[in-house]
């Protein structure tokens, strides 16, 4: 491996960036949501599927510099089986340290944890509809029974 | 003086070492190659020295105290406007107003206009390749008065579409343009564009944050109504920007700040505002900056703008045809060195600029990434972004070499 003076472009980061992993869009997706990065203009797309409280498949789309498109492709991997509380408890250390802790500075820092903010607002969505549903559902038996 | 300007004395060797921030390193052992001037510029020791000397020597409020201190202190602020006058050759000190930054200078513009000479479904006419602080002005205050802004178009090589602008140009109050591009270096005939201004019947603002740098600037034989600049992307320090404005137009525009220092008296009912150009500068100013400025000011004048103009067009010429040599980089903006500007804004295939600049900057070499407050020319040339290499007077061949060299180092990451 060429030695890079910087410590940002990790070989993780390349990897993922060269070759992403779960890269695309979902036929059918319980939660989607995204954002961007008014810095870079990176943008970053996350699909999700549940089965029984567990991530069964999940997709990211975007455009963007190598931190964040590598970032999105991993965190993909990560969350991949997990269940949602497990998925709820990655933070931005765990993401991080998954990513082989690069040094980011304070600026594009922010490229790495986009992937995340937008994971995790995909995923709020979707309890948030669940979370109604239920009450519906709750209301509705009430009322009924 | 005269001797200082004769072309064989302009020598980047001997400007380097006026300048302590490029003797550091950076990442460790690299030189540091600053390639980000149209951001802002390094500072000489000269402009160092005045700010602390001010602080240490002569620290005081100008214009209202009359010990011995405020003396010396209205003394060297007022020979900064004697100076900036007569670096764009304005026909009066009482033409130049000083303001935050360039932005501050345009806003200072377009508000009072708008108070005051703006009606009702006016047109004001911008370009496509305008920076933020002299396209969102425009913008916000047509809206909030209900005058309306047309854009006039800019073509593939960066300049301004001249069949578009004379259709635009008819019954416009105000023409804005950029003397010279941030994103595309492109340098706009400033003389002939605010001629056909005037034919139209407009008033004519140039933004001139990027021009005054970098080349002679005559206000008065361009025939402007309103020039900006700022002086930190000229040697000076952050926090100063200038508006000249024709005098007669100054008089006749309500202040746009009010408060102290800008009035004449004040009584309970009215207040009769102050004489040029205090009218326009409310409140203590930045005085130990101004003065800091007026060393930047003197450090390029002597110099010479025409050495400055000349040494960084054959500067970009031999930078633009070293990126040429880069396979996969595409230059944006005008093709002849001659009608632009030591601006290089560029892409490398489909790497994104941020990580090109990340990975140049690794390497020392400095320069600007994104879209550079000019988000309506990115949309124009449908890129999300560009790198942006600029140079200064202390650049020179070995700096492109570096860039290059670096540019190399991205594709072994990231290709």
């Amino acid at each position: 491996m060429r030695k890079m003076s910087s410590d940002m472009y990790k070989e993780i980061i390349l990897d993922y960036y060269k070759n992403p992993r779960n890269r695309g869009t979902l036929e059918v997706a319980d939660a989607k949501s995204r954002d961007s990065n008014p810095l870079c203009g990176d943008v970053v797309e996350m699909q999700l599927k549940f089965k029984d409280d567990v991530v069964s498949d999940i997709k990211f789309n975007g455009d963007g510099c190598a931190i964040s498109q590598a970032s999105a492709s991993m965190l993909t991997e990560l969350v991949m089986g997990k269940t949602i509380d497990q998925v709820r408890a990655i933070d931005k250390s765990i993401l991080l340290e998954n990513l082989g802790s690069p040094n980011l500075g304070a600026v594009r820092i922010k490229c790495a944890l986009l992937p995340l903010k937008v994971m995790k607002s995909a995923l709020y969505g979707y309890l948030g509809e669940k979370m109604s549903a239920d009450e519906e559902k709750a209301v509705a038996g009430s009322t009924t029974g | 003086m005269l001797e200082v300007q004769k072309d064989h004395l302009f020598d980047v060797e001997k400007i380097k070492q006026d300048f302590p921030l490029l003797k550091r390193k950076v990442h460790g052992d690299k030189r540091l190659v600053y390639l980000d001037n149209a951001a802002t510029s390094q500072k000489p020791s000269q402009v160092i020295s005045a700010i602390s000397n001010y602080y240490s020597a002569y620290n005081s409020n100008i214009h209202r105290s009359v010990h011995q201190l405020a003396e010396e202190a209205t003394d060297a602020f007022e020979s900064t406007r004697d100076k900036a006058a007569s670096f764009i050759n304005a026909a009066s000190r009482e033409e130049v107003i000083f303001t935050k930054n360039a932005t501050e200078a345009l806003n200072l513009v377009a508000q009072s206009l708008s108070l005051k000479y703006l009606k009702p479904d006016d047109k004001v006419v911008v370009t496509e390749m305008e920076h933020h602080s002299n396209f969102v002005p425009w913008q916000q205050l047509t809206r909030r008065y209900g005058a309306k802004l047309e854009i006039s178009d800019v073509d593939d090589e960066g300049f301004i579409d001249q069949a578009d602008l004379e259709s635009k140009l008819v019954g416009a109050k105000v023409f804005s343009f950029t003397h010279m591009s941030n994103v595309l270096g492109t340098i706009n005939d400033a003389k002939r564009l605010a001629r056909l201004g005037h034919k139209h019947g407009a008033l004519v603002v140039v933004d001139g944050a990027q021009s005054a740098p970098h080349l002679p600037v005559d206000v008065q034989d361009i025939d402007c109504d309103f020039f900006a600049m700022s002086a930190h992307k000229m040697l000076g320090p952050t926090g100063v920007g200038c508006l000249y404005g024709k005098k007669q137009m100054l008089e006749e525009m309500p202040p746009f700040l009010l408060g102290g220092d800008m009035i004449k008296e004040v009584h309970r009912e009215n207040t009769q505002w102050n004489d040029l150009p205090w009218k326009f500068e409310a409140g203590t100013s930045n005085i130990a900056d101004v003065i800091g400025y007026g060393e930047a000011l003197d450090y390029l004048s002597k110099i010479g703008m025409r050495n400055v103009a000349k040494h960084e067009q054959s500067i970009c010429g031999e930078a633009m045809r070293a990126l040429e040599r880069v396979k996969d980089v595409k230059i944006y903006g005008p093709k002849d060195p001659s009608r632009r500007g030591a601006v290089i804004s560029f892409n490398l295939g489909n790497v994104h600029p941020h990580d090109v600049a990340s990975i140049l900057d690794s390497e020392g070499v400095a320069i600007r990434s994104g879209h550079h407050c000019a988000q309506v020319l990115m949309e124009k040339l449908r890129v999300p972004a560009t790198s942006r290499a600029s140079f200064y007077i202390y650049n020179d061949a070995a700096d492109i070499e570096s860039l290059t060299m670096a540019l190399e180092k991205v594709k072994e990451a990231l290709y």
